[in-house]
């Protein structure tokens, strides 16, 4: 019976961690789902990014209240998390406070700790305020109803029942107040418990010590399901980020191959494929899918968290059109997830659903709505790049489908037939010379 | 004047046995286009007054597939990359200069993958050349205190970080140079990229163009500066819809200093 606590720890921490894994092996699946994409170039440039970007949140406070605000909860987050591990050592030893022997050094830790608690909770009301309250036009768009506003909301809820928890487990420990050391904010907390037997105090304690672990381990398997991923994936996603200038589109290689083989007059398109080459089927032009996708765009659909700066910087949105780029990257993640239960519901293989990303999901009249100005781009705190998905899937609509707007098909044609986008003679191309 | 600008092709050049300081890419809007015409000769002008040995490529130039690619067909993209690199490279062009910003982006960013490399460069970012070097000076003229904003072109800022160039040439003609809420790297677009120009937009409840064109306005400015035939057009016409036109002109860049020199 003495172990008995000890016990129920290792469970739930097995059972947190454990599920966690799971479900963590089923992202990186999903994710590899898209096609391949090498990026191994650059490294120290991208280790750079990846420190300057999502280490330093350099990006996010290019809007400095949410941004102020974000690194607050951040810093908070990653600091307080050091807390955990005197938990968990504590949780399965049987210790208490284990840490308590480092004296000085420990009374100062916990009380930056209470500090960023508290400066955590009051951010984090601040953002709920700006969801709820004050109704930023960017957290109302159409695709933020149901689902995306909840979870929204959920995480601040999970954030400021955690915070909560820590101080008042900090306040009712009486051992700890006792120290006085390191207890800044709790010791204004502790004499709203004074009126309780000692007991009770410390069942209170051992509540909330309870209910702050159960907490950090239900909060971290409530991250796959949830837009705050991006708590993870920003750093691997910041480290595969673009570093070409944002208006070099990829040349797309498979048409590279066409291309060639059309210009070059010694090639036989009759030609039966040489014993033992590549005889596969060339891959579709652009995408209509998540799998047609390149895993860096089905990694980016996972990273974003849906704060829609994209959106709110798009020309195309700020005036009235459907597409948002933020919609884009979710749609992606919400049909990356249906292709993944698919796959988990067909002993691992992909059954045909009938359904795709582009219609299904996304319109014709979101992608044709896109001017690639970058301003989704530039805008991303986590460099997500809605714009290469949008033109991956006008490439499919324009090369396997020839769904063009028809002013769009006389362009071409005109640039096909006469080298300009107009009706204009090539043979014309220098008169502006000699006129006055 | 016409008769004055000298606008000699690569073909001369090669018949002469001598090669270019720069081949001047003018670009299917410098070509066509009527108000983006008067940029290109604004900018021969500029080129002739500094005695810059340049030439054009002339009936063997060819789109060079920005609108194609952006709409998504790439293959019409490629198509064009490759006789317009085949061309250049026969040329043996090293260095090419283009008022077009879309031009200069997917020559500068996307020939290369397929075989043509130059150093490309903006006409805004050539003109600071010549200026650094001595070769053409500027006065303010008739620009001199003058209210201008300018609005950066999607393919010269955000796309290749090019925010200083245009600025520093207006500055240098003595103007007031006013910014607009959105500008530099949170520029807002013209509402012209990506193959916009050349379709009706989708349904919403504004044109992207008076958006912007609003957000100059903001700035109570005399001249309205852009440095790209497209935004050009959506800002003319932004400002037309206004009924502004008497008081705010459009120009590009080239055309204002070469203005300011009467030139």
């Amino acid at each position: 019976m003495e172990y008995l606590p000890q016990l129920l720890f290792a469970i739930a921490l097995v059972l947190g961690i454990g599920y966690f894994a799971k479900n963590v092996r089923k992202l990186s699946r999903n994710i590899k789902l898209g096609r391949d994409l090498d990026i191994s170039d650059n490294k120290s440039q991208r280790w750079k990014n990846m420190a300057m970007i999502a280490l330093g949140q350099s990006k996010m406070v290019k809007r400095p209240i949410a941004g102020i605000l974000h690194v607050v909860v951040y810093i908070g987050f990653v600091v307080i998390n050091i807390e955990v591990l005197e938990i968990i050592i504590d949780g399965l030893t049987g210790q208490h406070r284990v840490f308590s022997s480092l004296g000085s050094v420990y009374g100062f830790l916990i009380g930056v700790f209470e500090v960023l608690a508290v400066l955590v909770f009051v951010s984090v009301i601040i953002f709920w305020i700006r969801r709820n309250v004050i109704r930023l036009k960017r957290f109302l768009s159409s695709e933020m109803k149901g689902w995306p506003k909840n979870d929204g909301n959920n995480i601040l809820y999970f954030e400021m029942v955690l915070m909560t928890l820590f101080l008042v487990m900090n306040a009712t420990d009486l051992k700890f107040q006792a120290m006085d050391s390191g207890n800044i904010v709790s010791q204004y907390i502790a004499p709203w418990f004074s009126n309780f037997s000692e007991n009770t105090i410390h069942m209170i304690e051992r509540s909330a010590w309870w209910l702050h672990i159960i907490g950090i381990l239900i909060f971290l398997n409530y991250l796959y399901f949830s837009k705050h991923l991006h708590i993870l994936l920003a750093f691997p996603n910041t480290y595969y980020g673009k570093l070409t200038p944002k208006g070099q589109f990829e040349n797309n290689e498979t048409v590279t191959n066409e291309v060639k083989m059309m210009m070059d007059p010694n090639v036989d398109p009759f030609a039966a494929p040489a014993e033992g080459a590549d005889a596969t089927v060339p891959a579709k032009f652009g995408a209509s899918d998540v799998q047609d996708l390149s895993w860096l765009n089905l990694l980016n659909a996972y990273t974003c968290t849906e704060c829609g700066r994209c959106t709110s910087e798009c020309p195309a949105n700020q005036t009235g059109k459907k597409l948002s780029p933020r919609k884009i990257m979710m749609d992606t993640r919400d049909r990356l997830e249906e292709v993944g239960k698919n796959i988990d519901a067909n002993k691992g293989e992909f059954k045909e659903d009938g359904k795709q990303l582009l219609g299904d999901y996304i319109t014709n009249e979101e992608l044709w709505a896109c001017t690639s100005c970058n301003a989704c781009v530039e805008a991303c705190p986590v460099s997500i790049d809605p714009l290469n998905i949008i033109m991956q899937m006008r490439q499919y609509l324009v090369m396997e489908q020839s769904a063009a707007p028809m002013e769009l098909n006389n362009m071409m044609t005109n640039i096909e037939n006469n080298g300009a986008p107009w009706p204009y003679n090539q043979m014309d191309r220098l008169n502006w010379k000699n006129e006055s | 004047m016409s008769e004055l600008l000298k606008v000699p092709t690569m073909a001369e050049f090669m018949a002469a046995g001598k090669q270019p300081e720069v081949l001047f890419w003018v670009g299917c809007a410098g070509s066509f286009d009527d108000r983006a015409k008067k940029i290109t000769k604004a900018f021969v002008k500029l080129l002739n007054k500094a005695n810059v040995e340049f030439a054009v490529l002339g009936t063997e130039e060819s789109c060079t597939g920005d609108p194609a690619k952006r709409s998504g067909n790439e293959f019409l993209f490629q198509m064009q990359a490759v006789t317009n690199i085949e061309i250049m490279n026969a040329y043996e062009i090293k260095k090419i200069v283009t008022a077009c910003p879309h031009c200069f982006n997917t020559i500068k960013n996307e020939y290369p993958g397929l075989g043509g490399n130059y150093e490309v460069m903006h006409h805004t970012q050539f003109l600071k050349a010549l200026l650094s070097e001595g070769r053409l000076t500027i006065e303010g003229g008739q620009y001199k205190g003058k209210r201008i904003t300018f609005h950066d072109p999607c393919y010269l800022g955000r796309a290749n970080d090019v925010y200083e160039a245009p600025r520093d040439l207006i500055r240098k003609l003595d103007a007031e140079l006013v910014e607009m809420k959105s500008c530099k790297s949170r520029g807002l677009c013209c509402g012209a990229g990506g193959a916009q120009m050349f379709k009706e937009p989708e349904p919403g409840n504004k044109d992207v163009n008076i958006e912007r064109t609003e957000q100059a306005l903001e700035t109570k400015p005399q001249i309205i500066a852009a440095g790209c035939p497209f935004c050009n057009t959506m800002m003319t016409d932004g400002v037309k819809n206004k009924e502004k036109e008497q008081d705010v002109a459009v120009m590009d860049i080239a055309e204002l200093i070469a203005n300011a020199q009467d030139l």
